[in-house]
């Protein structure tokens, strides 16, 4: 595919995606949280039982979609193709504290474009943390950080994730009665788009992340890494969307105070995003890339995403993460556990070359 | 030769990048994505390089030469 072509699907992507939040938030949706990857890994979690957060549990159509798209287009395009055993347990617990870094900041690497879209600034001093973290994560890779290779695995390998998913929606749909649900007015985990239509969005997300190979850490990544800036366009696209529909839908209100779900500790919004940077970098990807690699079929992926979610089950389990009232000391130490792991985890496995940058 | 078959992004393009700085004519890069067969093919062309790809069995063989 030439470039032109390329940087226009981006372009096309970013903003399709961003439209598809501000729409889920029109219909339903948490404000700024039209595509959270991590808020609705949490909110899945509490749905299942795995933490009892009342205020946050829903199955969140949006994920299922997300992986299921990203299966159906990467199996049209013969690129389904099952492959994992590059350092499964060590991709967990990096998928663990990112989880853990996303809800001390309260989003995702997406959710923190439509936060910034919708005028939040705390999501400003969270993209200067994401940023000096991926730097952290570069320095490690051109230090030889690998977490080594992969190899093909059977077909049942790859797909038991995506097939998870699948029942997932299956007990939303058929069995609801087994699921914990936020009570109307309870929390966020209340306010959700209408099921079809979630599910519709997140299909879309899915395959169209799949065919660009979206990634929200992947741009600056490969800015710094390679004077690359394609990923960034499709990051800047999700920007402007989100901003334009801010302003379109009147939702638009710029500032650092009262921000919806969010809160305005600027160091730790900073330290959260910091952590999140450094583990996506680790992990070759974003949380939504996570998703959509383990929906390719990616074994590894999906045990990053496995990782995610008991992540979100800790966080509210042992009171880490963080609420509109501001992050909890609990959360501080365990992102201040997750730079030490993260750290021992880049330079245990780094070859220690000198930076060739 | 570079064998970046099972190494995820961005490494097989890290490798590569690496190896460049030797300046030579051509490399040999095996990888086993497509996804790196595309941002191989990108940065060599940003770095004046043409890359073509041969796929043998389940991996990629690009041959990246001087322009």
């Amino acid at each position: 595919m030439d470039v032109k072509k390329n940087n226009i699907w981006l372009i096309v992507s970013g903003l399709v995606i961003g439209a598809l939040a501000v729409l889920l938030v029109a219909f339903g949706n948490p404000a700024n949280m039209g595509f959270c990857i991590a808020c609705f890994i949490r909110d899945t979690a509490g749905s299942l039982g795995l933490h009892r957060a009342a205020a946050v549990q829903y199955v969140r159509p949006e994920i299922i979609g997300v992986v299921i798209g990203a299966s159906a287009v990467a199996l049209f395009r013969r690129e389904f193709v099952p492959r994992g055993g590059s350092a499964p347990m060590t991709r967990f617990v990096l998928g663990f504290f990112v989880m853990i870094g996303c809800l001390m900041f309260l989003g995702c690497p997406l959710r923190m474009v439509l936060r910034l879209g919708g005028g939040d600034l705390n999501a400003l001093v969270g993209l200067a943390g994401f940023i000096v973290g991926i730097g952290g994560g570069v320095f490690f890779l051109n230090r030889g950080y690998s977490l080594k290779r992969t190899y093909s695995l059977p077909k049942l390998e790859g797909a038991l994730l995506p097939l998870a998913t699948v029942a997932l929606l299956l007990l939303l749909v058929a069995a609801p009665a087994l699921l914990l649900f936020t009570e109307a007015g309870g929390g966020p985990g209340a306010a959700h788009a209408p099921l079809l239509l979630a599910l519709a969005a997140g299909l879309l997300v899915g395959g169209l992340a799949q065919r660009v190979r979206l990634c929200m850490v992947g741009g600056i990544r490969d800015l710094i890494l390679f004077r690359e800036y394609k990923l960034l366009l499709a990051f800047a696209a999700v920007l402007v969307a989100a901003l334009v529909g801010a302003l379109l839908t009147g939702s638009f209100k710029l500032g650092f105070i009262e921000q919806p779900v969010a809160h305005n500790d600027g160091l730790w919004n900073f330290l959260g995003m910091l952590l999140v940077g450094l583990g996506a970098v680790l992990l070759g990807g974003c949380p939504l890339r996570q998703l959509v690699l383990a929906g390719e079929g990616q074994a590894d992926s999906a045990v990053t995403v496995l990782g995610l979610l008991v992540g979100a089950a800790f966080a509210h389990n042992f009171a880490l993460a963080s609420s509109a009232a501001g992050p909890t000391v609990n959360g501080k130490i365990a992102v201040i556990i997750g730079f030490v792991v993260m750290v021992l985890i880049a330079v245990l496995n780094s070859r220690g070359e000198k930076s060739a940058a | 030769m570079i064998d970046a078959r099972g190494v995820s992004c961005p490494e097989p393009l890290l490798m590569l990048k690496k190896a460049m700085a030797g300046k030579e004519a051509e490399y040999i890069e095996l990888v086993d994505s497509r996804v790196a067969v595309e941002n191989i093919t990108r940065f060599a062309g940003h770095q004046g390089y043409a890359v073509s790809c041969t796929e043998i069995d389940d991996y990629y063989q690009l041959t990246i030469s001087k322009k």
